[in-house]
């Protein structure tokens, strides 16, 4: 807990200190590529029947949205004096976003990886190395991204005083979730800039998919004043949300619990455990969601979707042949809503997060 | 019946007038390997000379333990060990030695507070530990411990600093459990060599005694963390990693520690 409130305290402090937002500005500008397109996807407009616009987060620098979260903590623990960064990845998305960011700073990086991703995603594995940091398996459970994170916490608790926790996902004790929620803003804010100076109004929807929910509540935070904008958060359907193997928390249990220190929704048994999730895509196989997700959930300002494992990979494919963009896995549940459930829309902004290029032997293997 | 917290002084009281340098406080995991070699090394900790006995519930994401209670967790967990199953265990034994369950914040959620800590008090056990609840959410836990018997033991780390130090050792209960390390449960070569202020810096907060765990790996250990201050002597996956020998093993392993301790006082 002083851990926690040494880290609010920082934040805050770095919040209000124009000379941190001055260096995060630089990077995010000239080192990640910032502000993203934002790309009116006219052939997939076609097959939905509205007009479609994507949220190019795939063009930044590590092809992901997960660098502006990682860069803007490993500038704050350069402020706080901790050279040690560890971090917990799914995908590897994180991983590597977070390795780059040590690099690029000088920062020692241990990331934690489940066994099984390590094995689904090998090509991020390598990356990291490359960068400079250790990749730690672990083993336990499902060996999936739960663990990892849990490893990262212990971690964390062990090493806390030279240490900081780069969390991947808007969860986890305060003050992640807001912080992590601050820091991707930037994705909201510049794509409702960039709609209104396109199109000259507000889109009907916008769309994310949720894991932990980073990049969907990046994207709802530049919207979640405008009461017209319906916001919509895709999980993991995996099998079948009549299955238990799925990573939908917030569309299937309507149960809260406490997971990896926040208060949420997870998929959980009626004893309180936690239940293993299921996807596709390892950046969405957790079974809890952000705070600030089902805080939106039951407020009713945004609704969640699930999509199972075939729609994504339908998609992924689709969306690669019309408009020549690999889609992430992950970024796929968000666009197979919109092409095969979301029914009609005047205009839809849709995040895509991430870049595809790190399914490909997870997606030639499943097409056989 | 007297309350939870009053079983656990007189436990802590008699170790002390029976001459031992500390109590003895063994950690078991509910339901590892099976449930019934679990009940018999309940019974071999009683026998082998537990003054006191920490109930581990298993749960299936244990932040605060090391690979080995966490795995003996998941394995108890697998063979369908069902909360209500480990905490009977509690009942056969909470005759004999007060017994203190240890278990993570969400199940205890899931059933609801009250509940649960209702459950404990009609099996028996004199305290819990929450190693997930952190003091701000921990008022609201209190009142219902308190109004059914239960003691609500904290645990404290050597990076808990001198104010919240103090405000955890006002509304201890039981006792305070001090962790030895900075991290996570499981064995470790050393104790840590800044132990005897961690222990002091505890006792000065509180009134109730102040007992150790985390990283209390041999006879030795325990015998040291007593002499550096302990009044109990808790000692989790050195025994979790016996449980599969047999009751019998565990039992010897547990006479060797309790030994330690009264040979601790002799010397």
């Amino acid at each position: 807990m002083p851990a926690l409130t040494e880290l609010e305290d920082a934040w805050i402090a770095a919040s209000a200190d124009p000379e941190y937002h001055r260096r995060l500005d630089l990077l995010l500008n000239d080192y990640v590529g910032r502000p993203s397109p934002l790309y009116l996807a006219e052939r997939i407009s076609e097959v939905a029947g509205h007009p479609v616009y994507l949220k190019r987060e795939d063009l930044n620098h590590t092809g992901a949205h997960k660098i502006n979260n990682a860069l803007g903590q490993a500038l704050l623990a350069q402020r706080m004096g901790k050279r040690r960064i560890i971090a917990e990845t799914g995908a590897g998305q994180h991983g590597v976003a977070t390795a780059t960011a040590c690099a690029l700073l000088d920062l020692e990086c241990i990331v934690y990886m489940g066994t099984v991703d390590m094995q689904r995603q090998r090509p991020n594995v390598l990356r990291m190395e490359l960068l400079g940091a250790s990749v730690v398996g672990v083993e336990a459970g499902a060996a999936t991204l739960k663990e990892a994170c849990s490893a990262a916490i212990r971690d964390w608790v062990t090493n806390v005083e030279t240490t900081h926790y780069i969390i991947g996902s808007c969860v986890g004790p305060a003050p992640y979730p807001a912080l992590v929620r601050d820091l991707q803003r930037v994705i909201g804010d510049e794509a409702r800039a960039q709609i209104l100076e396109k199109t000259g109004r507000l889109p009907q929807r916008a769309i994310a998919c949720v894991g932990g929910g980073s990049n969907a509540i990046g994207l709802f935070a530049g919207f979640i004043d405008d009461a017209e904008v319906e916001l919509i958060g895709v999980e993991a359907a995996g099998e079948g949300i009549d299955t238990p193997r799925h990573g939908a928390p917030l569309t299937v249990a309507r149960s809260a619990g406490v997971l990896h220190g926040s208060y949420s929704a997870i998929m959980q048994d009626e004893d309180g455990q936690i239940l293993e999730a299921h996807s596709i895509s390892a950046g969405l196989d957790y079974p809890g969601a952000g705070p600030e997700h089902a805080w939106l959930r039951d407020s009713g300002r945004a609704r969640y979707v699930a999509v199972t494992d075939d729609d994504a990979l339908a998609a992924f494919t689709q969306v690669t042949r019309l408009e020549g963009i690999i889609p992430a896995l992950e970024s796929s549940h968000a666009l197979a809503w919109v092409i095969e459930h979301g029914g009609p829309s005047e205009l839809d902004v849709i995040c895509l997060s991430g870049r595809g290029d790190k399914d490909l032997a997870e997606v030639l293997e499943r097409l056989g | 019946m007297s309350n939870g917290s009053e079983r656990i002084a007189e436990a802590f009281a008699a170790a002390r007038a029976d001459g031992r340098s500390a109590a003895l406080m063994p950690y078991m995991m509910a339901g590892y390997p099976d449930l019934a070699s679990s009940r018999a090394i309940a019974r071999a900790y009683v026998e082998g000379g537990a003054d006191l006995i920490e109930l581990g519930i298993p749960f299936s994401d244990p932040l605060a333990d090391g690979p080995v209670i966490h795995s003996a967790a998941v394995a108890a967990l697998r063979t369908g060990v069902r909360v209500d199953d480990a905490l009977a265990i509690a009942r056969e034994i909470a005759a004999d030695v007060p017994v203190v369950a240890m278990c993570y914040a969400n199940p205890i959620y899931a059933r609801g507070l009250e509940r649960f800590v209702d459950a404990l008090a009609s099996l028996g056990v004199c305290g819990l530990i929450v190693p997930d609840l952190p003091m701000e959410e921990a008022p609201a836990v209190l009142e219902i411990c308190d109004a059914h018997g239960i003691a609500l033991v904290p645990l404290v780390a050597p990076t808990t600093p001198a104010e919240r130090l103090a405000a955890i050792g006002q509304r201890a209960r039981g006792f305070m459990y001090t962790v030895g390390v900075t991290g996570t449960t499981g064995e470790r070569a050393s104790l840590d060599e800044l132990l005897p202020d961690v222990l002091a810096r505890a006792r000065a907060s509180t009134s109730v005694p102040v007992a150790v765990g985390f990283g209390i790996s041999t006879a030795t250990h325990a015998a040291e963390a007593a002499a550096a201050g302990a009044d109990g002597v808790i000692v989790g996956t050195r025994l979790v990693r016996a449980a599969s020998e047999g009751a019998d093993a565990v039992k010897s392993l547990v006479q060797e520690f309790a030994g330690a301790l009264r040979d601790g006082a002799l010397g």
